[in-house]
């Protein structure tokens, strides 16, 4: 196991931050940590990276326990917080050289790791961190994070702030680095980012709702979920949530998931039904459900 | 090591690339230096003051020469009448008015008595105090010229030296002072920014997940303000020296090596604030309230401890900077060696050792 936690409790004086978490993550997996703000991500990490000492449980990295072996274990991790953590006012390759120092390393031992990464912020090198772009940023982060070899990888929230290209990137790099062994463990707030680690575990107000691939997060889900659309979205919502049959509306880009409560649904009922209360152009569709549908399902 | 010597050579790219700060950490010392030394002090040099003669005589005349020939009196302004005195006054120009009474000369021998009304501007006391002492002194010296030769049967003639600092050059009492006052800034309230720096930009939070030990955090936070902090020291004892002319009686080794141990104790003040302040705010707070007005109110830099209430002079035995002046004012005016100020700079090595013990107990390994 490269990553191991077990019964993990942690509470900031009053505020339960997680709550008798256990899940494994097997090495060279890419593990997701999926849940809105506010779910215990960070404080998963924290715990992990030994900056956090859990109330309860225990919890193992690449085999040394965090409390005890915490030391083994700062040699052995990367960690990119969720906060960009670089020093603004060094350049990009100043940044690189001093993490590469203090691990002990250099730059060209390990070139090959983060070679990919590297020669796109490159251009850049004699540039202050502080004066580079989101994306750049969390390039620089990453190859600092990567630059001793670690064996495991923490990343928190690698891609918030960050736009969609460069956020499509760095999933391309994750992928590419789970390839040369790294185990690595990722949260992010967006689902659609779920859907690229090998498993996920859904987290919400610091418990865990489910652990699986999206795959059979997904197959579980226990409804047809129905793409919904009409000319007003917003009258759309109303409609539906006014349906006696009604078990679950959220609404979903351009149109509307809508789950019904009986097996005997039958489209024309719902169409006629939203004809009636003055809508037009509807459209209604079975569709395939997607890791924030089984989110919102188990959420509830 | 190689990882220490990287730590370091990034302490010092935050320090040279954060110009202000580099410039407040240079300039101000020569600049309090110069205050301190020209500006602010109690000492009397061509002060302005004028004179309201009712005799007019030889010896009035003689009187009058003397003093406005001495380069700390300037006469400024002759005054006719009694009720010019307070106008005088009130242009603010002036800071004394000598008053003579009518026929001097011919008291003065028919009576063997005379009187000279010295009138000063109190509104500051010292000052005033000063000025009414060096007429007096001036006055004395005149009457024993005058009595020379002239036996006087019963007579006390009080003679004064002042030694270590015979002109009583006020600079060389704020000198010490303000030595100890850039050091202490310097080394204890840059390091705890540094280090709190750190904590607020996120940064703390990698450099815990790394090997680096956490001793090898302080001291490498550490080590470039020393450099800092003796090259400022050094700039101030030279300063005084060539600009104030104020001598170093004893060994500038010794001035050297006790100022280092200065430096490491406020340095390790500096550390201690930093492991319990979160933000760069709270610990330019503590330092400022917490270090600066001890130092300047009750290390007897400004005011003497012994004319202190007593629990205020058992409260500044607490404070590094009143043991480190003592030191240095004794190996710069009395010429003092190590057998004088031992008692001292144990104290200090004492203090140093417990503010990096406690240091490293309460320094954190994790976030919490």
């Amino acid at each position: 196991m490269s990553i191991s936690l077990s019964n993990i409790s942690k509470s900031y004086k009053k505020v339960k931050a997680v709550q008798d978490i256990s899940f494994d993550v097997e090495p060279g997996e890419l593990f997701g940590l999926i849940g809105p703000d506010g779910a215990g991500k960070t404080t998963i990490f924290r715990i992990l990276t030994t900056l956090l000492i859990p109330d309860e449980g225990t919890a193992t990295v690449a085999g040394f326990d965090v409390v005890e072996d915490y030391k083994a274990i700062r040699n052995a991790v990367g960690y990119m917080p969720g906060r960009f953590s670089l020093y603004q006012d060094l350049t990009v390759e100043e940044n690189l050289t001093f993490f590469a120092t203090i691990f002990g390393t250099t730059i060209e031992e390990n070139y090959d790791l983060i070679e990919d990464i590297y020669v796109q912020i490159e251009p850049f090198k004699d540039r202050r961190a502080g004066k580079l772009s989101g994306g750049m940023k969390q390039k620089l982060a990453l190859c600092c994070a990567l630059i001793h070899k670690p064996k495991v990888l923490f990343l928190d929230e690698p891609t918030t702030g960050v736009d969609p290209v460069s956020r499509k990137e760095f999933w391309e790099m994750l992928k590419r680095l789970q390839k040369k062994g790294i185990t690595i463990l990722v949260s992010t707030p967006y689902m659609d980012e779920a859907a690229l680690c090998d498993r996920i575990a859904l987290i919400q107000d610091g418990e865990i709702l489910d652990i699986d691939t999206p795959k059979a997060i997904v197959s579980k889900f226990p409804k047809t979920i129905y793409n919904v659309g009409a000319n007003n979205m917003y009258k759309l919502i109303q409609a539906l949530q006014s349906y006696k049959h009604l078990y679950s509306v959220f609404p979903f880009g351009e149109f509307v998931h809508y789950t019904d409560k009986r097996d005997s649904f039958q489209i024309a009922d719902l169409k006629s039904y939203l004809q009636n209360k003055g809508l037009a152009n509807i459209s209604i569709e079975a569709a395939q459900p997607n890791i924030e549908d089984a989110f919102m399902e188990l959420a509830k | 090591m190689k990882r220490f010597i990287g730590f370091i050579k990034k302490e010092f790219y935050h320090i040279f690339r954060d110009r202000r700060s580099l410039f407040i950490l240079f300039g101000m010392p020569i600049a309090q230096i110069l205050l301190f030394g020209f500006a602010i002090t109690n000492e009397i040099n061509n002060v302005d003051i004028a004179v309201l003669d009712h005799s007019k005589d030889a010896t009035t005349e003689s009187i009058i020469n003397k003093i406005s020939t001495s380069k700390y009196f300037t006469i400024n302004e002759l005054i006719a009448r009694e009720a010019d005195i307070e106008t005088a006054f009130k242009k603010g120009k002036i800071k004394a008015v000598l008053n003579f009474e009518k026929d001097f000369s011919r008291n003065l021998i028919k009576e063997q008595h005379a009187t000279i009304q010295i009138i000063t501007d109190a509104t500051d006391p010292n000052t005033a105090n000063s000025i009414t002492n060096y007429i007096n002194a001036i006055l004395q010296n005149y009457q024993q010229d005058k009595n020379k030769g002239i036996v006087v049967e019963y007579q006390i003639v009080p003679q004064t030296r002042m030694v270590y600092n015979p002109e009583l050059k006020s600079v060389f009492m704020f000198v010490p002072g303000v030595m100890t006052i850039i050091l202490m800034l310097v080394s204890a309230m840059m390091t705890s920014i540094s280090i709190t720096r750190e904590k607020e930009l996120g940064t703390m939070e990698i450099l815990l997940v790394s090997p680096l030990k956490p001793f090898q955090v302080i001291i490498g936070k550490v080590v470039p303000y020393i450099f800092l902090s003796v090259i400022n020291a050094a700039v101030i004892v030279l300063l005084s020296i060539f600009i104030f002319k104020m001598p170093v009686q004893g060994s500038l080794f010794l001035l050297g090596l006790e100022s280092v141990l200065f430096i490491i104790t406020s340095l390790a003040l500096g550390i201690l604030i930093s492991t319990i302040s979160e933000t760069q705010q709270a610990a330019m707070m503590i330092s400022l309230m917490g270090l600066m007005l001890p130092v300047i109110l009750l290390s007897g830099f400004i005011f003497p401890i012994s004319s202190m209430p007593v629990p205020l002079q058992i409260i500044s035995n607490i404070i590094p900077a009143k043991w480190f002046i003592i030191i240095i004012k004794g190996i710069m005016l009395k010429g003092v060696g190590m057998a004088y100020v031992w008692k001292e700079t144990l104290i200090l090595i004492g203090m140093t050792i417990f503010f990096i013990g406690l240091s490293v107990k309460k320094y954190k390994i994790r976030l919490e």
